[in-house]
This record gives structure tokens, C-alpha cells and sequence, in this order.
């Protein structure tokens, strides 16, 4: 059935597009090129800044989309900071998150904090995520799924803390998919990659802006380290 | 759903007399213009950006079969499946067809205007399956019984009030003496009942933004990150797009995702923009077990290589309706159809005839705004044009407004004889007005005095009043002199 209707759709858009014998080599030539090169268009100067002011206009333009933003020297510092977080909202001392090394690296055991590991189920307050990186030109982060990043766990919590490496900080949405094809190859994707700007909102009843929609109601930035 | 086109001008009358609606209407104009002025200002690119979204566009459905070739080589590397929809009928069976196979009882969903096209959720109710509608405004109106009037604010035509008393009417295991005042604690109860609908949900259905060729993954944007959820948790993941949302590469999403919301919401970017590619690998911990796309046609192929080519450069960020003095005096049901505004105005002849559309070309001013902040510039009043030639072509008008187009235009064609006929009429309308200086009531002109007066013309031609006035260099004739 599906067989039939392709054929029958691609069709009418070959015809339509003027689509030939004559000049299909041509053609697939340029999908081809286009496809393997992928140019970037127009990228804005915005973001294009050395290193340490790219990472205060990261800072500043994640305020700006309501997320809150906190400089740590060291990955050392990430546990204290938690807790300390959940603690000044009256949260519950216990926080979910992936296997990440970077994260399963950290001595939680100074803190009172129960940590547990795996994607949420829906009754967890509050997680913890690695980003992948960081977009200086609109303050955006850069998440990508694995066994080591359950994707639940950013958006189910209501509170989500992301801990980004200030090294992964970079100027705009073309560096990131650049980062993300040397990681995976070219073509290839983690199942899911979510660029995430700021905490869950709606604006459906009366235009009213309100935080908190079906995703987090908080988000919770930790940016570690210096840009070298 | 029902289409109500036809009936266009008896359902303005109704819009207009409509109190609860005309309040709604006020929030569109006073939330969207300013904001998306703002963003554009705050970004220099962004004039370059729409250049470059467009030729993106254009570049891409000049070899559409080729992209499309490619996606779903992409998508079935990934582990996914491509299903193409001929219409409405045939999407709505191929959904039918994944949902037996997996027994499904519940559907959640994120917001799909394709879902709208095809009339998905009564489908699936008449075939005993639930359609639960995730993101909050498609929510409120699901409990309401109704459509979207808005392709991305889908109740912006309810006050909170209304929805205070839905809720209320709906969710009768809560106490019915809580405080429903602030929009606040609306979002939060709709928060709590959706929650648990996500992983109950067989199947989670979305729409896309965008469908990338070089990767095989499909992209939503959302605020509120119901969508997300929804493709997410569903134990089977089902795309509804269609055929023009396909962009060449990673980069050309990059490109049109910073004019989308800067156009829509007038948001830098939205709060999330979710790309997913096939279901879950074995090593994932979470993520659907299945991903299936249905790529729909239903009349968009036999609009490439015509006039209304560029109609499918569309990106559905509802700058058009935000900026429309028409939808803002009449809103979005008025249309008929799932595709309001000047958007739907082109588009809806092309999908479903415009026999049954024909009116909707016709409201226009002409004023030009929907074109000027088309994120895509798509050229809008032109294509209302095209409809309208077309509905005079194929006599879809009364007789009386093809008499009175015909008369017009035989004096048009002779320009002294108009001119002439001009300075008869001018003096003699004045005249015929009397003290008022207006019209209550004009032969032919019943349509336009029924709602507002004529004003009498002041007794000179527009021609001599330019030449008298010492700017035109104009001969007795008026036709204009060599510069």
C-alpha cells in the first residue's frame, strides 16, 4: 500500500520539479554536495567572542530565558552546590541522576544528599544532567541522550540542575552540531538531542507568561571551571 | 472536523457579536507585535536570516524528491519507518493500522496542526481509542469540545475565566471549593492530570518543525515540554508530517530556528528543541520502542511548480494571523477550517478547493503586514490575488458582483472614457448626498452600507486634485509628463 503511494507522490513531485533522465546526475550532484558539506549560512556575530566573554554572554543570556546560572572552580564543588540548592528551596535531600563519569565521579558522600542513578519515573523532585554544551547566543543547552543521559531526567523533575564544562561553552548552534558530528560521525545521531533554553513555560491562557508548564519549573545551571 | 469556509461571512457576523471572544482577540494584538519586533531589532542578522531561511526553502523543494530519497534512507538506518499518506483518509488508516498492532487504548499527543488536517482524535474515539491532548491550550480545548482558532496559541480566542469554569466541569474529583483564581493554579492542575497520561500512553504522537534530511531525525519546538514527554514516554513514537517540512541539513535547521521563534513567540529561542532520531537504541535507558513518520501529501505535490509554490516555504509561526487586523476582528474559527489567517487564506483553496474556500482569499485589506513579517517571506496578499482570479474565473461569485467587476472593468480599459465618466460621478454623488456628506444606503452597495455609511466624495477627481494641488506635472489629459 505504502509501496504504491510513494511511488505515486514522488511521481507527481518529480514531474512537478521537473525531474528528468536528462538531468538527474546533475541533480542528485548538488543534494549530494549539499548534504555532505552542510554550510552554515549566516551565523551571528553575537556569538563569536573569545573565550571568557563568551561565557559571561552564555551566563547572561541564560538569566535572561529565567534559567539561574552559578560558577564553580572545580568539579569538587558540584555536591556542596547541590545540596545547598535543594536545601535554600526546602527540597527534599535527594536528587536523581545518570551514569555519566563525569558525574559518577563525585563525592556526594559530605552531604546528606541521596543520590540515586537511572532515568526518572515521574516522582522525582529534582535531577542532575550533564550538558553536552553550551550555546553562548541564546544561552542554551546542549543535551544529548545515551545510557549515561537518560533524556527523562530533563524534563519529569521539577527541579533540573545541569552541570556544563565551561569548555564546552561555545558561540552558536553551528559549533555545537560541529561538536556533536566529531562525537558521533557524520550522519549519525543520538536518539535524542535537546537544546533547551531556559525553564518549562505556556503562554496559552490570556498570554499570561507562567513558568513551569509540563517540564521543570527551575533550572539550575552549574558552569565548571575556566574557559582556558 | 465540519468545514465551516463556505459560511465565512455568517461566521464573522457571529464573531463579531461574540463578547467573550472579542475580549480573547485583544491579547493578540497587545502579546505578539511587540515582542516579535523586539526580538527582530535585538539580532542584526535577522533580515540576512529570513534570506537565507527562504532560499533554504526554495533550494530544498526544487529537489524535493531527492531530500525526501534521502530522509527516509535515514530513517529506516536509524531503525524507524516512513509511511506515505496519499490524504487524510489514508493517514488516518495507517495510523489506525500501527495503533491495532500495538493494541493501543491511549494516544497522548503534542501539538500537530497535521493532526488537525487529518481529524485524528474523532477517528480514533469512533474506533475506541483516547486522544489525550498534552500541551495546555490544546487541552482546554479538547475538554471544550473544540478546534484550534490559532496555529500555535490554540485557545488564545478563551479567557481565563472560561477556562476556570471547564476545569471546574471537568475535574470533578478535585474540590470543588479550591481556588481556581490565578492562571497559576490552572497550569499546575492541568500539569498534575497530564502527568500521569504520559507513560499510560501507548503511543505518543507529535508533529515536526522540521524533517532533516542528512540525519533521518524530526525536530519539534516546544515551551511547555508536553511534546517532548509525549515522545518520550509513549511506549511508540508516530511523527505526522508533512511533505514540505523536510530541510536539507543540521546547519539549514540551525538557519530557519532563529527566525521560527523570533517570529512566533518573539523568543530568542524556545525553550525547547528536541531532535529525535529513531527509537531507543539497545543501550538507551529510556525512549520509544517504535518510531514511525507518516509523511502526508494531501494536495501539497500538486501545488510545487505553480503559483502557490511558495505557500509550502511555510514554517507555521503565526506571525501572519498576529499581524492580521482581520483575524483580530474576527479570530480563527471564523475561517472554517484547521488554517486561519492569511496563511490559511492561501492555503486552505489549495487543500481542500476553493469552491469551498473562496471567501477566504477575499479577506483581506490588502494592507500588506502578514508579507512584511513572513519569516519565510512568503508573498501572501499576491497569492489571495491568484485566488481570486481564480474564483472569478470559475464564476464562484454572485452574479452581481461579476456585473458590477465587469462594468468596472470596461471603463478601466478605456482610460477617457473613465476619466470622463469620473468627473460625471464625483459632483454628481456630492450633490446627491445632501448636507450629511454621506451615504446610509447605495444601489449595488448593499454589502458595504449594511455595516458602515459611504462618505461622499468631496466633488473633485482624485486626478484633479493632484494636478490643481502644484505637486504633479500633469497635462489637462492627467496622463503624466516625461521626468
Amino acid at each position: 500500500m505504502s509501496g504504491s503511494t510513494r511511488d505515486a507522490v514522488m511521481g507527481r513531485i518529480r514531474r512537478a520539479v521537473g525531474a528528468n533522465p536528462a538531468n538527474d546526475a546533475e541533480r542528485r550532484a548538488v543534494v549530494a554536495a549539499r548534504l555532505g558539506a552542510a554550510p552554515a549560512g549566516i551565523v551571528p556575530k553575537r556569538g563569536q567572542l573569545p573565550p571568557g566573554e563568551r561565557l559571561d554572554l552564555f551566563v547572561a543570556m541564560a538569566e535572561k530565558a529565567d534559567a539561574t546560572v552559578t560558577r564553580l572552580t572545580c568539579y569538587d564543588a558540584v555536591p556542596d552546590e547541590v545540596a545547598g540548592y535543594l536545601r535554600e528551596r526546602n527540597l527534599p535531600a535527594a536528587i536523581r541522576m545518570g551514569r555519566d563519569p563525569r558525574l559518577a565521579g563525585l563525592d556526594f558522600s559530605a552531604t546528606a544528599l541521596t543520590v540515586t542513578t537511572g532515568p526518572s519515573d515521574g516522582d522525582d523532585l529534582s535531577s542532575l544532567s550533564h550538558a553536552a554544551a553550551g550555546i553562548a547566543e541564546t544561552g542554551t543547552l546542549f543535551l544529548t541522550s545515551g545510557p549515561d543521559n537518560p533524556t527523562s531526567l530533563n524534563f519529569l523533575p521539577e527541579y533540573h540542575l545541569v552541570v556544563l564544562d565551561a569548555a564546552d561553552v561555545v558561540g552558536d548552534m553551528e559549533a555545537a552540531l560541529a561538536q556533536l558530528r566529531e562525537r558521533h560521525g557524520k550522519g549519525v545521531m543520538p536518539r535524542s538531542v535537546n537544546f533547551v533554553t531556559g525553564p518549562s513555560r505556556s503562554a496559552d491562557i490570556e498570554q499570561t507568561l507562567l513558568l513551569g508548564a509540563h517540564g521543570p519549573r527551575s533550572l539550575h545551571i552549574l558552569v565548571v571551571g575556566d574557559l582556558v | 472536523m465540519q468545514i465551516t469556509s463556505q459560511t465565512f461571512k455568517a461566521n464573522t457576523v457571529k464573531a463579531l457579536a461574540d463578547v467573550d471572544l472579542q475580549r480573547a482577540l485583544k491579547h493578540v494584538e497587545k502579546g505578539f507585535i511587540g515582542k516579535r519586533q523586539k526580538a527582530a531589532d535585538a539580532l542584526p542578522e535577522f533580515e540576512a536570516l529570513r534570506d537565507s531561511a527562504m532560499a533554504i526553502k526554495q533550494h530544498t523543494l526544487k529537489h524535493l524528491d531527492l531530500y525526501i530519497e534521502a530522509y527516509v534512507a535515514k530513517v529506516e538506518a536509524s531503525g524507524g519507518k516512513v509511511h506515505f499518506a496519499e490524504d487524510a483518509d489514508h493517514a488516518r488508516r495507517i495510523f489506525l493500522d500501527i495503533a491495532r498492532r500495538r493494541k493501543a487504548k491511549t494516544v497522548t499527543k503534542g501539538k500537530t496542526m497535521i493532526s488537525e488536517e487529518i481529524g485524528l482524535n474523532a477517528f480514533l474515539e469512533e474506533n475506541g481509542i483516547t486522544p489525550v491532548e498534552t500541551d495546555l491550550g490544546e487541552y482546554i480545548i479538547q475538554l471544550r469540545g473544540e478546534h484550534p482558532s490559532h496555529i500555535i496559541a490554540p485557545a488564545v480566542h478563551i479567557n481565563r475565566d472560561q477556562v476556570e469554569a471547564d476545569f471546574r466541569r471537568f475535574h470533578v474529583d478535585l474540590d470543588p471549593k479550591r481556588d481556581l483564581l490565578k492562571p497559576e493554579t490552572l497550569l499546575s492542575e492541568a500539569r498534575q492530570i497530564l502527568r500521569q497520561k504520559y507513560g499510560e500512553a501507548d503511543i505518543g504522537v507529535t508533529g515536526a518543525n522540521f524533517l532533516i534530511a542528512e540525519t533521518g531525525t524530526s525536530v519539534i519546538v516546544t515551551n511547555e515540554g508536553n511534546g517532548d514527554l509525549t515522545q518520550l514516554l509513549g511506549k511508540c513514537h508516530v511523527v505526522l508530517a508533512s511533505i514540505e517540512k523536510i530541510v536539507p541539513t543540521l546547519e539549514d535547521t540551525a538557519q530557519i530556528l532563529r527566525v521560527l521563534a523570533r517570529s512566533a513567540t518573539g523568543q530568542e529561542m524556545s525553550v525547547y528543541t528536541t531532535l529525535s532520531t529513531g527509537p531507543k537504541r539497545p543501550d538507551d535507558q529510556d525512549g520509544p520502542e517504535e518510531y514511525h513518520v507518516v509523511l502526508l501529501d494531501n494536495g501539497r505535490s500538486n501545488m510545487l511548480g505553480t503559483e502557490f509554490e511558495d505557500m509550502l516555504r511555510c514554517i507555521r509561526c503565526g506571525a501572519c494571523m498576529n499581524h492580521c487586523p482581520v483575524y483580530h476582528a474576527v479570530g480563527g474559527h471564523s475561517y472554517g477550517w484547521v488554517y486561519p489567517g492569511p496563511m490559511g487564506a492561501v492555503l486552505t483553496p489549495s487543500l481542500i478547493g476553493v469552491d469551498k474556500a473562496g471567501h477566504l482569499p477575499n479577506a483581506s485589506t490588502f494592507c500588506g503586514r502578514c508579507e512584511a513579517v513572513c519569516p519565510m517571506r512568503i508573498p501572501l496578499p499576491k497569492m489571495m490575488r491568484h485566488w481570486r482570479e481564480k474564483e472569478f474565473e470559475s464564476h464562484l461569485q454572485p452574479a452581481t458582483a461579476r456585473a458590477g467587476l465587469g462594468l468596472w472593468a470596461y471603463f478601466a480599459r478605456r482610460p477617457k472614457l473613465y476619466r470622463a465618466a469620473v468627473s460625471f460621478a464625483m459632483p454628481a454623488l456630492k450633490l446627491l448626498a445632501g448636507p450629511k456628506r454621506r451615504f446610509r444606503k447605495l444601489p449595488l452597495a448593499g454589502g458595504w452600507t449594511k455595516w458602515r455609511d459611504l462618505p461622499a466624495p468631496e466633488g473633485r477627481t482624485f486626478m484633479q486634485a493632484y494636478a490643481q494641488s502644484g505637486h504633479g506635472h500633469m497635462r489637462s489629459g492627467g496622463r503624466e509628463t516625461a521626468r
